[in-house]
């Protein structure tokens, strides 16, 4: 038995591919960053300016830390969707940002066909449902017990599919969320805090206290019902579960579901601060590092993920982005995760990873 | 009857080691050749050579360079195209550095840059794995993909942010720039793919290819029987990346004659090249070729074919669809046969070995 995160690093200087690979990306850095910037004050810059600009003007600091929070918490819903069809079924779906996507383009399709809103929420939970038997049906059942890889290739797919569907029935053009018509509140709250003004929109509040609230109810649905429990014995062990006659199919179809679920509230929350588009997709993207970071088969790891990574990612565009010219925030939240993973490489809540020969 | 090894004996080590063993393959490889190096070029139209065969060829090295990292080592990466665009990056500055020096050469060199910066984002992957890894590599295509906008020295500064293919000949005949003609171009593709292949083909039959291979069934039962696990990893990384460099560099300089590369390096075409991998199978080398013909060809297919078979969509409606028909045909082609293209070709060989009399 070895356990890889135990075992002491290799000396990786010691490698000449390893240095070979050092020194191209020395000069092509050096070169790059010796045009750009001016190396007098580099250290200044990066290490004591940003803090100084935090203490200086911590309604700023506040502000950005909120930002981040609130787009972590969407993060962290995505990954949700993630961790649940992970846990349950060992499928990496990758379709769940189109999933999100979808949900919520049906939604203001519906209402814009003139269905109520809140009945078009209820049919929307109908086609996810559908969408969610159609996936078992046709896609998982026939690829039961093939690698991992064919099944994430499988969600693909599934992607692919989504994004010709949902742009032949709905259009590619942006949508406006019905957020009014949900109940959903606008406009902003304005705090005096540390002699600044921190402005909050409500519907980033509405947003946190509705992912909180949802994330409880999965995990009091996940303690305490029979299907939760079902759930997890299937996360366990496929093998176990079955031979005590649960049935996986129907499991599959539950946890699909429930991503589906999700991936609606996702939709009307992220629809609600912008708008609702096929961009979602790629912004989708930013919750697989939430995941690498929080570990995939862990909720809780999600959450802590999502945030950290929402913050994180904030605070380096803002206080550090400036310095390499701007728009980091696409890689820095990688790089993040990158950092917690050589610590911990099956993420921060993640199983242990036991190998054995 | 047609195709069988019965009576043909091997006399020495050299023959038991050949590539192609059957002098039936080695007829039919000669004859592929032929069709490539002759009839492709005097037959098809210049339409079908410049957008029909060198996508076909520039995937097919991409593919085999990710097959390389991911079928035969096991380690899946999603930073493919990231890695195509710093080979072409790195021509497009080398031609601009040496422009007397002739730009294949330059391809082939560009390809050595690549390398190295897939070495260094290789480095998480002796202890990340799986789709742990999967998405760390995402770490290099978005890193390097906001470099390729964000770093205009990269560009020479250009207004436009593009890498604008200047006019480079080999005697007198332009090989990339406005003046060539798609005839040139497809050989230049052609030769510098047959060459890579036959040196993949090398690589992954001798010693490295088979740790590789070990380290892909297991990589600590791998690292019990001597591998170095951060060599042959590395290394994978290093070779891939090298193909998918080349790859990048064809792609600009010898398919689309410059371009905002970062679009044309996004992650898309990532997926694209995994895809072309996984639906070609993973580990083998014709697969990648047949899953680079699958992909490339089957949107330009549907866009031509479909109203060529009397199914009246354009514009918006026929992307929609090729978009359905992609994602429907890889779940098909996956439920199928998982192993891809390249397993149907073995159960037809062994078809036609014992046919017409099968046992």
């Amino acid at each position: 038995m070895s356990d890889i995160a135990t075992r002491p690093a290799p000396n990786l200087l010691a490698n000449p591919l390893v240095k070979f690979g050092l020194i191209v990306a020395a000069i092509v850095a050096a070169l790059a960053l010796g045009v750009r910037l001016d190396t007098s004050n580099t250290f200044y810059a990066i290490f004591v300016d940003p803090f100084q600009q935090m203490v200086q003007a911590p309604d700023l600091l506040v502000q950005t830390v909120w930002e981040g929070l609130v787009s972590g918490v969407l993060y962290a819903l995505i990954a949700l969707g993630f961790v649940l069809i992970f846990k349950a079924s060992g499928v990496f779906n990758f379709a769940q940002g189109i999933m999100v996507v979808f949900a919520a383009l049906t939604l203001v399709g519906l209402y814009e066909k003139g269905v109520p809103a809140f009945l078009a929420v209820i049919i929307t939970l109908g086609v996810m449902f559908a969408l969610a038997v159609t996936i078992e049906r046709v896609v998982l059942r026939p690829l039961v017990n093939q690698p991992d890889i064919i099944l994430f290739m499988a969600t693909f797919g599934i992607t692919y599919f989504l994004i010709g569907f949902g742009e032949a029935l709905f259009g590619g053009n942006p949508k406006q969320m019905i957020a009014e018509q949900l109940y959903l509140p606008k406009g902003a709250l304005d705090l005096q805090i540390l002699g600044g003004l921190v402005s909050l929109q409500k519907i980033d509040i509405a947003a946190a206290v509705i992912a909180s609230l949802m994330i409880a109810a999965l995990a009091a649905f996940f303690q305490y019902t029979r299907i939760g429990r079902a759930l997890r014995a299937v996360a366990d062990s496929h093998k176990a579960a079955l031979s005590v006659g649960i049935s996986l199919n129907q499991i599959w179809v539950i946890v699909w579901f429930t991503a589906g679920i999700v991936a609606l509230i996702t939709g009307i929350m992220w629809g609600a601060r912008s708008d609702v588009s096929f961009a979602l997709e790629i912004v989708a993207l930013k919750a697989l590092p939430v995941l690498i970071l929080g570990g995939f088969t862990s909720i809780p790891g999600a959450i802590v993920g999502g945030l950290i990574i929402g913050i994180g990612e904030k605070l380096g565009e803002f206080y550090w982005g400036p310095l390499i010219g701007g728009g980091i925030e696409s890689w820095l939240a990688y790089f993040i995760a990158l950092g917690f993973l050589l610590f911990r490489p099956q993420g921060l809540f993640g199983d242990k990873i036991i190998e054995r020969i | 009857m047609l195709y069988r090894e019965a009576g043909q004996y091997k006399s020495s080590y050299a023959s038991d080691m050949a590539v192609f063993p059957l002098k039936e393959d080695r007829i039919g490889i000669a004859v592929i050749l032929a069709i490539a190096l002759v009839a492709i070029p005097f037959l098809g139209s210049d339409f079908f050579i410049a957008s029909v065969m060198i996508p076909f060829l520039v995937f097919s090295l991409a593919a085999i360079g990710l097959n390389i990292l991911t079928g035969y080592t096991g380690l899946i990466s999603l930073g493919t195209a990231a890695f195509m665009g710093v080979g072409a990056y790195s021509c497009y500055k080398l031609t601009t550095l040496f422009p007397g020096v002739n730009i294949i050469v330059l391809i082939l060199l560009s390809g050595l840059f690549s390398a190295g910066i897939g070495v260094l984002f290789g480095l998480p992957s002796l202890r990340i794995k799986g789709f742990y890894l999967a998405v760390a590599t995402l770490a290099a295509q978005f890193f390097l993909q906001w470099a390729f906008v964000r770093v205009p020295w990269l560009f020479n500064y250009n207004a436009s942010g593009a890498i604008e293919v200047p006019q480079r000949t080999l005697f007198d005949i332009p090989l990339t720039g406005a003046a060539a003609t798609p005839e040139t171009r497809y050989f230049v593709c052609l030769g510098l793919v047959v060459v890579l292949t036959w040196f993949a083909s090398n690589i992954v039959h001798g010693k490295l290819g088979r740790s590789w291979m070990a380290v892909r069934d297991m990589d600590i039962a791998a690292e019990l029987m001597g591998i170095k696990l951060l060599n042959a990893k590395l290394m994978a990384f290093a070779v891939s990346s090298y193909f998918c460099g080349v790859a990048g560099a064809m792609m600009i300089f010898l398919w689309y004659g410059g371009g905002e590369a970062a679009d044309v390096f996004s992650i898309r075409l990532s997926f694209n090249i995994l895809f072309m991998v996984i639906i070609g199978g993973l580990g083998s080398l014709i697969g990648s070729f047949f899953g680079a013909a699958f992909l490339s060809i089957l949107p330009t297919a549907l866009k031509f074919g479909l109203p060529a078979l009397g199914i009246p969509i354009q514009g918006a409606a026929a992307e929609h669809v090729t978009f359905m028909l992609v994602g429907a045909l890889i779940i098909t082609f996956l439920i199928v046969e998982p192993h891809g293209l390249a397993r149907l070709w073995q159960i037809g060989k062994q078809k036609l070995r014992t046919w017409p009399f099968p046992y």
